[in-house]
Formats: C-alpha cells, structure tokens, sequence
C-alpha cells in the first residue's frame, strides 16, 4: 500500500509567497465565517427580529454555535487523515478559540441577561442542577486550551505535553454535547447529531491509534 | 372569526395581556412541532370544523359536545389569566370561554366520578408532530372531579375576542390558570369522567418531573431548573412566581392537608 506523502514533503507548485497570501485569505475568510453567527445575532437585535423569548434566542443560538465550533474544530484533524492535505489544520486554533468566544458568550448570556446575575439562582444551578453543572465543566475544560493555544505557550510546554494537554478537547466536546442533551425536555433529535458527530470523529481517532497510527 | 361578544369576568386579573403576536408565535404545541415557533406555521392546516368532543365515562348521559355551537353561547366569558409554562416563562392570555363545569354537568357525572380525563385530537396527517415519537400520543390530561369544576376553570374557544387559533389549541381547549401550561390541554376530542387517576403525557413521559398536580409552586423545583422565578414574555428581568401562579385564595384550599412536595 503506498502512502500519499504528506504536505510537508510534497513538492509545492506555487511560489512560497503565493502560497502564504492564499494561506491569508483563507485565514480572514474563516475568521469572517466564525464571526458571522455573531454578526447576525447583533443583526436581529438591531432589526428587533430576536423573536418573542428574545433572552432565550440569544442563548440558545450561542450555545449552538459554541457546539457547532467545536464539533468543527474536532473535524479538522480527522479531514487532514482522510484527504492528506494540512490545510484543515492551519484553521484549528482559530476555530476553537472562536468555539470557546461563543462558550463564554453563552455563560455570560445565561448568567446576566437570563438570570440578571441573581446570586441565589446562580449557586443553585452550580450546584443542583445537572445539566449546568456539566456545561460548566465543558466551559472549564476549555480554558486551559484557550490559554495555551498561543506559539509560545507551545515552545514553553513542548509540544508532546501540548498535545497531550489538548487532548481535553474530547472531554469538551462529550461534555457540551452531554450538557445539550440533559437539557432538552423530550425531543432528543438534535443533541443527538451532535453525539453522533462526536462519535465518528473520536471513533476514527480510536480507530488510528489502535492501528497504530499517530493520532 | 370575531367571536359574540363576551361578557367580562370578576376572575379576570387587572395585568396587562400579552399581545396576540407574542401569545400566537410561542407556543408550545408538540402536535406540531417542538419549536416554539413551529406550531403558528404547522397548525394552519387543522381542520376545526366540523369538530366533536365524545364525553363518556361515569355519567348518567355520555354524550358529544359540538365545538362549532360553544362558539356561538351568549354566555361566553372573557377570562384574563396569568399562564405559567413549567419552563419558567409566562404570559397572560385574554381567554374567551365558558366555566367547564357548565358544560360538564349536562352528561351527569354519577358519584364514581372522581378524575376527569381529556384527550387530544390524534392524527399524523393532520398533526405532522405526531409522526415523531416525542410523547406518546395522543396526548393526555387529566384533573381531579373538584378542580374540573372549580368556578376558574374554563373550557376556551378564541382569544382577544377572535376564534381561537389553531396554534392556541383550536377548537376548544382547557385552561386551568393555577396549574403549569401543560395541564391545560388543546385541541380536545375526548372528555371521560373516571373513577381513578387517568394517566397523563407528561408524566408518562418523566415522572419525575412533572406530577399529575403540576400546580405552580415556587417552593417545589424541577430537577432540573428553579421554579421561584419566571419570565414574563415581554420583559427583561425575571419576576417571583406566586403560589398557585396567584391563584392561591381561590384554590389554596383544594390542597389543605396535602404534602405538595411529593404530590407535585
């Protein structure tokens, strides 16, 4: 079986300046991308269209796209296996720092617009209700994965603890999807694509690293 | 449709009611869909007319209500409720209907009529929500004999005056005002007087978290959220929500001696 070399070795065609310009574009293009939900999230509340529950809206669409992101972001590794090429992976810090902006949007929405900061509501949350409490953690699990995922923060921890500290990444993920599903009160359908989103992009990370393969 | 005029009611609170747009674009209606915005666009398609209601059970005459004649009654009420929604979000709603004690004693319940039950309309094509397996339909409710006949409780056929929407719960639904939203099913085509308990939607589907009561209770969480506080829809903050959802002199007596914790 013959290997596709890998981009590094590849012998490149355009120029290296062509390249680090088309690598920019793209760069600011998911950057905008990422962004957007945001942007029509400000759209709607200026054009007053945030629906009747407006609180709830604004909630419920970061929470969705703080899970979206991070399903993203654990898609892109994967994507590298499967089509050979790196160029999925240049996009990774900046989709997971995005995913882990709309995960502090999220609390910070649910903690001030939802619950007007309301001390009592807020420690019974933390500490009586499931469904938050996982939500925290999934929350938690990423703070460490936004303060390391500068270059530097990688040069001083080396890069095999690097990784093996990002590996939390999986944790996060179960758990904001766990926290979606504990959450819903009979319809399961959309936690589920979540969870079965998670599963295959895990799965093939198991699947590598039983066959040997570095993950 | 405009409805005939309806009297106002000494039950009505003072507040002001939510708007029509806000009380028909957010609506929980699992029949058709479970967005709270599904059911204003799913529900168009509802046939309400011809409609009956089969009332049976432990009565003397079981027989049919037609909703087409509840809508014509010069004795149709305007009741402004308060609705609590076990999700902690609130309106109030200017219901049109009629006390459902008077519609009920007509059939004559007999002595073992302790519970009445109430049912949904049940049909897939109509109602695409029951293609999924979300409840199990069709969807159930149920309240005791006394709370059936309590002077609050209503049958309601429109709202602001109009026919009721089909998202609302067209033709004819129930509205119990102290009890979360849930117990006040919509859409009924069953009415049975019945001597136990009738099973009811959502406590088949977690029983723990709703009981056959359901009544608004600050004291008594969800396991899963706070029920001291509520949203009411229109506002920012949250507001305290009151005991029996401000009901409390009214039925507060319905429950004297009864443990409310464990009979939620």
């Amino acid at each position: 079986m013959t290997v596709a070399p890998s981009a590094s070795t590849r012998p490149r065609v355009r120029s290296p300046s062509g390249g680090r310009r088309r690598d920019r574009v793209w760069r600011v293009g998911v950057f905008l991308a990422c962004a957007l939900p945001l942007l029509t999230l400000a759209a709607w509340t200026v054009t007053g269209d945030l629906g009747v529950n407006p609180i709830e809206t604004i909630v419920r669409h970061l929470g969705d796209w703080a899970l979206r992101l991070l399903v993203l972001t654990l898609a892109l590794t994967p994507l590298r296996h499967l089509t050979g090429s790196t160029r999925w992976v240049r996009h990774r810090r900046m989709v997971g720092l995005w995913a882990f902006a709309y995960a502090v949007l999220h609390v910070s929405a649910y903690a001030v617009l939802d619950v007007g900061l309301h001390g009592p509501t807020l420690i019974d949350d933390l500490t009586k209700r499931p469904y938050i409490m996982v939500g925290m953690g999934a929350l938690l699990t990423l703070i460490p994965l936004a303060v390391t995922s500068t270059q530097g923060m990688v040069r001083r921890l080396g890069g095999r603890a690097w990784r093996r500290l990002h590996r939390l990444v999986y944790l996060a993920g179960i758990l904001a999807a766990t926290h979606y599903l504990m959450m819903v009160k009979a319809d399961i359908t959309d936690p589920m694509v979540y969870i079965f989103l998670l599963v295959v992009l895990l799965g093939a990370r198991v699947t590598r690293w039983l066959t040997g393969r570095p993950v | 449709a405009p409805l005939p005029p309806a009297r106002p009611s000494a039950l009505s609170t003072a507040e002001d009611p939510n708007s029509f747009k806000q009380i028909t674009t957010y609506n929980n209606f699992y029949e058709f869909g479970t967005g709270k915005d599904d059911p204003a666009h799913a529900a168009k398609a509802l046939v309400t007319d011809p409609w009956t209601v089969r009332v049976d059970g432990a009565c003397a005459k079981p027989g049919t209500l037609d909703a087409g004649t509840l809508t014509t009654r010069s004795d149709l009420e305007e009741r402004i409720y308060r609705l609590r929604c076990v999700e902690a979000w609130s309106m109030v709603v200017p219901w049109v209907g009629i006390p459902l004690s008077t519609v009920l004693s007509r059939f004559e319940p007999t002595g073992d009529a302790r519970y009445v039950a109430f049912e949904t309309l049940h049909d897939p094509r109509q109602m695409p929500g029951q293609r999924s397996r979300v409840l199990d339909w069709p969807y159930r409710e149920g309240l005791r004999l006394d709370e059936a006949l309590h002077p609050l409780t209503i049958l309601a056929v429109g709202l602001y005056g109009r026919v009721m929407p089909n998202q609302n719960g067209a033709p004819v639904r129930l509205v119990v005002p102290w009890k979360y939203g849930f117990k006040s099913i919509k859409s009924i085509v069953r009415i049975t007087f019945t001597p136990d308990e009738p099973p009811t939607s959502w406590n088949q589907s977690a029983a723990h978290e709703y009981g056959f009561y359901a009544n608004v209770n600050p004291t008594v969480d969800h396991p899963r959220w706070s029920q001291a506080r509520e949203r009411r829809i229109g506002e920012w903050g949250r507001r305290d929500t009151l005991m029996f959802n401000g009901y409390a002199e009214q039925v507060a007596s319905l429950y004297a001696g009864m443990d409310l914790r464990k009979r939620f």
